[in-house]
């Protein structure tokens, strides 16, 4: 679904992503970890063209994402993505955050898009939020609605970046439990999170990045049974101690 | 202090017409409002569109932008002004500077308008700049990621946010066209300064007429100000935006 061959990345001389190779298979749910600045939250932006790239190349679903003849917003509306900071556009009820891409950029009718709207915010247990705006819920709950959002555009595979890593720790639950769910339901999704116990979960394949590279991209039981490298080895240490 | 007040003035009929001063006034206040409008309305149209493309990530788009604004905010108005009055009409083609010189209907009115839009949409430009600056990038990607064309993302998630967050500033250039519009007098544009400038002269009463007119210039400016309230108030985002009033 997601092939990602021997991309780089750099900021004017900084290299931020080096020779970075792997792929998220159909129904695979692969998390990406690692500390911060190791570039997972560029690397998966990568994927739907939100940063550009200087080498290598990315495919979505047999798309290459930067061929400069590739209809990106068409693409785009086909990957769902939820940032850190939801990004609920604050100035349109939930309902309509909702409906805006469905019915701008897929073309269905108002009705339908507001019903399909309402069946994804039921589905996050937020249906009686739906004439609320962003900023008058919790943030979990707008984590859900981004994440219903995101849904709500049919997407073939989905992208996450960090999404629990700006919530209060009581709200973290409930996001993790819609991703468990649709990872469940067999959604391909590429997870960066450091939710270690949302990866062992429900993720088939762990990714660690240090520095740009992809240090280790292993089975989640192997990853954690006996990470190979000592990089992850002290990552895992680190953040699983506390 | 000699002076002669003479509050009835404005009642009185001008010399050799068959007017009153007070009809004098009321003509000007009519072309200030209407110069004052039509270039609000120019500086808003064009204004957010140069801010727009000022923050586009295409780089000589956004140089274009910015020409735009140096340029209309580097020179002072009335320079301005006389330079759409007097140069530019050379400037055009031999006939179509024949034809704005000569024929171009209401030729000093278009022109004040025409200066007074662009000058003031500069500053417009820059707030709405500044505006869509001060939002998060991610709402951008939030956009695009969901499939938004560039456009569609300044059209339905930037700008309504931005231009949200410019009103304040923005009020205070919708009253500053107001009072701007008085050097619109200088082309001969027969709006409230000019006017005052004739009454003064005709009626020798030049005290009452400048505090009438001051009166109506204020009158406008408040009105500007309580018109921009009254649009902060109804686009206010449930939750966002703190209760002020």
């Amino acid at each position: 679904m997601i092939e990602i061959r021997d991309l780089s990345k750099a900021y004017g001389g900084t290299p931020v992503l080096k020779a970075c190779s792997t792929t998220v298979a159909k129904g695979e749910v692969v998390v990406v970890c690692g500390p911060s600045g190791s570039g997972k939250s560029t690397l998966i932006k990568c994927v739907n063209g939100l940063e550009p790239f200087q080498h290598g190349s990315i495919t979505v679903d047999g798309v290459s994402v930067g061929d400069p003849k590739t209809d990106l917003p068409r693409l785009r509306a086909r990957v769902g993505m939820v940032f850190q900071h939801f990004e609920l556009f604050p100035h349109m009820s939930v309902r309509k955050n909702l409906a805006l891409a469905q019915i701008r950029v897929l073309g269905r009718e108002a009705d339908e898009a507001d019903a399909r709207g309402l069946r994804l915010l039921d589905r996050v247990g937020l249906v009686a939020h739906a004439d609320k705006h962003p900023a008058q819920l919790s943030g979990g709950q707008q984590q859900r609605v981004a994440i219903a959002r995101a849904l709500a555009m049919d997407p073939v595979c989905m992208l996450f970046d960090e999404p629990t890593s700006a919530l209060d720790p009581e709200m973290i639950g409930e996001v993790l439990d819609v991703m468990v769910e649709l990872a469940r339901e067999g959604m391909t999704m590429m997870v960066v999170t450091h939710e270690m116990g949302f990866a062992r979960q429900v993720a088939h394949r762990v990714i660690f990045m240090d520095h740009g590279e992809i240090v280790e991209d292993a089975p989640a039981a192997q990853f954690f049974a006996a990470p190979a490298s000592e990089r992850a080895q002290g990552f895992l240490a680190r953040i699983l101690h506390h | 202090m000699n002076y002669h007040w003479n509050w009835g003035i404005f009642g009185e009929q001008v010399k050799g017409g068959e007017e009153t001063y007070l009809d004098w006034l009321a003509t000007g206040l009519g072309w200030t409002l209407a110069v004052s409008l039509t270039a609000w309305l120019l500086a808003l149209v064009i204004g957010i569109a140069v801010g727009a493309l000022r923050t586009a990530p295409s780089r000589p788009i956004a140089l274009i932008g910015s020409a735009w604004v140096e340029l209309f905010r580097n020179i002072p108005l009335l320079v301005q002004m006389f330079l759409w009055f007097f140069v530019v009409p050379e400037l055009l083609p031999q006939e179509w500077g024949l034809w704005v010189k000569q024929d171009m209907p209401a030729k000093e009115f278009v022109t004040a308008a025409l200066c007074l839009g662009f000058f003031t949409s500069a500053r417009v430009a820059e707030q709405v700049r500044a505006g869509i600056g001060s939002l998060p990038r991610g709402q951008r990607d939030a956009a695009l990621a969901l499939g938004l064309t560039l456009p569609q993302t300044y059209r339905h998630v930037i700008l309504p946010q931005a231009l949200r967050i410019v009103i304040p500033p923005l009020t205070s250039e919708f009253m500053n066209v107001f009072k701007n519009s008085s050097i619109a007098f200088a082309i001969g544009v027969m709006e409230l300064t000019f006017q005052a400038r004739q009454m003064q002269e005709d009626s020798e009463q030049g005290i009452e007429t400048y505090l009438a007119v001051t009166l109506l210039y204020f009158i406008c400016a408040f009105a500007a100000n309580r018109g921009m309230a009254w649009i902060e108030a109804r686009t206010r985002v449930p939750g966002l935006i703190a209760r002020t009033s």
